[in-house]
């Protein structure tokens, strides 16, 4: 394990500047999730780690040694793909001893056996180690791919939505799992998910991407609660923040356009009327949707609560957060 | 099973589909019959008319084959008798084996420069479709097309300059020309045909090899070219069938030293009457390094074993 730094990482592909002077400290033993929409340059910060892609400017650093334009053998990284890339013409087990075998790590046979079939365990992949990979469903070619990274202990593991493809159980197992390995190995992980509940759950930071550029890095805490933008305000949190008007409530500092409402942080009884326009119950939560001066809101109410269409809702803010026109935080 | 089902054929539908293909290929193998079973008539039933569908195998053909044979007078047969099946098969005919035929070596000439020519290609077509495939070759539209080119014509159309260059060289008779010549013809196809295959290989396999610390030959030789057997081996056949069969560019430029089999089988027809028997022989025995060899790579044409580990 060793700390990994980005020092001002700039990639494009043709036109598109897919990542923008993007720096990123990663300590030795921490969990860092990158978070962030389709084409904000997640993938492409891994692959560039990985030395998959070479920066148009910036360095990388790992363990305190620079690697930028190194081969990626020599760097000592392990990537977990979102398409799974399991080598279709071995076996699993032959799979997961393949980056052992390496001419990197040159394994002893029976170390690799050993370490195989404690991943397998954890994975519970352990019954499949002789099938070919072709044969397995989706959710264990992810499993086999990750254990694929994990029987090595890297100086960086890289992981691209990794859970994305497994069902809601294996998914919530896995996590628990995955952070479990993580804090009793102190293993050093830069992870990218669309999932909010693996970003809040697993990582010490966060990162959020918009458009290529790192906008906010921090704990999941203080992306959730004190975020630099409307974006990143809208990247946690379901439902969404809601956005309205600053001038709707009283209290809007000067240079405020929008008022970034957070579904919990609208408390309802009194205040300015609201219309009900419909809800849902989701059985754990019942969300609200209401419409103030032509404004969509969505909030959250009591389980069992019986407004319906058309009744009338007093709501106010409670720690709004409040944005300029830009959606760039006003203090 | 009578329910009418979308996606099964009916009975009807592949009895019909059934009989075609068996008709088929009955007309395709009647022309391979005829070759294999002249091999084993007699001289005499071989040129029998109505030929003879029904007749007692004999082995003259292909003892005729393998052998130069002399007349001899009654006396000098009388005093040395055969001592084996064939001496006798050819004594019965007031003649004597005087040694062995020119067959045996070129036969061994086709294997050479059959087998030669088709690994060179299949090896420097797996490197340039590698290369076409994964890097950023500058031109590289137009050097596939003018790969390609270089089948647009008859390859013969280019025979004279050939017999020139291959002359001057003194590539004329040799192995090594022979090999150098196939292997030119042959690469454009095994270029175009290996690139197909390497494009389908999901570059992720790669990528997931050089992170777990391969260089890219090491990836190349352990994940890319395991997977490009079907490929391979299919295009090897391609390779090998052109360069066993190949005629006229034998004819023209090897006489004696590199002389394949196919312009010596007509040679055997010899002068007099004419021998079809070993000509059939000779035609049978041709046909069967390339049919073992196709039926050893089947497997690797079958088997479809890149499908499906990476999500697309």
């Amino acid at each position: 394990m060793a700390e990994v730094e980005l020092r001002g990482i700039s990639k494009s592909f043709g036109q598109v500047k897919a990542v923008k002077d993007a720096s990123l400290r990663i300590a030795d033993g921490e969990f860092i999730v990158l978070l962030g929409p389709t084409g904000a340059g997640k993938t492409t910060t891994l692959r560039i780690i990985s030395g998959l892609e070479n920066p148009d400017e910036g360095s990388i650093h790992i363990g305190g040694q620079e690697v930028t334009g190194e081969i990626p053998a020599k760097r000592d990284v392990a990537m977990v793909f979102q398409q799974y890339s399991l080598y279709p013409h071995m076996t699993v087990r032959e799979n997961l001893a393949f980056p052992l075998r390496s001419p990197l790590l040159r394994t002893p046979e029976d170390k690799i056996h050993k370490k195989i079939i404690d991943i397998a365990e954890v994975l519970q992949i352990a019954h499949k180690l002789d099938n070919r990979t072709t044969e397995l469903s989706g959710g264990e070619m992810q499993r086999v791919s990750i254990g694929r990274a994990l029987v090595r202990n890297p100086a960086i593991y890289l992981m691209d939505e990794p859970l994305s493809s497994l069902d809601a159980k294996l998914r919530a197992d896995l996590r628990v799992e995955l952070k479990r390995l993580q804090v009793q190995f102190g293993s050093t992980l830069l992870y990218v998910t669309h999932d909010q509940i693996e970003a809040m759950t697993m990582a010490n930071r966060i990162g959020v991407l918009e458009a290529g550029q790192l906008v906010q890095v921090g704990s999941p805490r203080e992306i959730y609660e004190d975020p630099v933008s409307l974006y990143v305000g809208g990247r946690l949190g379901l439902p969404r923040i809601n956005a309205i008007p600053a001038g709707l409530f009283a209290g809007a500092p000067s240079g405020a356009t929008i008022m970034g409402l957070r579904p919990e942080h609208i408390e309802q009884g009194s205040g300015k009327p609201a219309k009900v326009l419909r809800l849902e119950h989701l059985g754990d939560q019942t969300q609200l949707h209401l419409k103030i001066d032509g404004h969509k809101l969505i909030t959250l109410t009591d389980i069992h609560s019986d407004l319906k269409s058309n009744d009338t809702v007093y709501i106010q803010p409670r720690n709004p957060l409040y944005f300029d026109a830009n959606g760039n935080r006003v203090r | 099973m009578s329910k009418w089902s979308p996606t099964e054929p009916s009975n009807l539908q592949k009895w019909l589909a059934g009989s075609l293909v068996v008709i088929y290929a009955l007309v395709t193998l009647l022309p391979l019959l005829w070759i294999i079973s002249t091999g084993f008539k007699t001289p005499a039933d071989s040129i029998a008319y109505p030929p003879k569908i029904l007749f007692n195998p004999s082995l003259e053909g292909y003892v005729n084959l393998f052998t130069t044979q002399t007349r001899q007078t009654e006396e000098y047969l009388a005093n040395n008798p055969p001592t084996n099946w064939y001496e006798q098969l050819v004594h019965d005919k007031g003649m004597v084996i005087a040694g062995p035929s020119r067959y045996g070596e070129r036969f061994f000439n086709s294997i050479i420069i059959g087998f030669g020519s088709t690994f060179l290609s299949v090896f420097l077509g797996t490197l340039a479709a590698y290369a076409f495939s994964r890097f950023k070759v500058p031109l590289k539209d137009d050097l596939l097309f003018f790969i390609l080119s270089t089948r647009m014509m008859p390859p013969i159309a280019v025979a004279i300059p050939i017999f020139l260059m291959f002359r001057s060289l003194g590539l004329s008779d040799t192995h090594a020309g022979m090999i150098l010549l196939y292997t030119a013809v042959n690469l454009s196809l095994a270029v175009w045909l290996l690139k197909g295959f390497i494009d389908e290989i999901p570059l992720e396999y790669e990528e997931a090899a050089l992170i777990d610390g391969y260089t890219r030959l090491q990836a190349f030789f352990k994940v890319v070219l395991p997977q490009a057997t079907t490929g391979i081996a299919s295009t090897a056949i391609f390779c090998l069938i052109f360069a066993w069969n190949e005629y006229a560019f034998a004819v023209l430029l090897t006489s004696g030293s590199a002389q394949t089999a196919p312009p010596f089988i007509p040679t055997i027809i010899g002068v007099g009457g004419q021998d079809w028997p070993a000509v059939a022989a000779g035609a049978t025995l041709f046909l069967l390094p390339v049919m073992v060899f196709t039926i050893l790579l089947r497997k690797h044409l079958l088997r479809g074993i890149t499908f499906g580990a990476v999500r697309k």
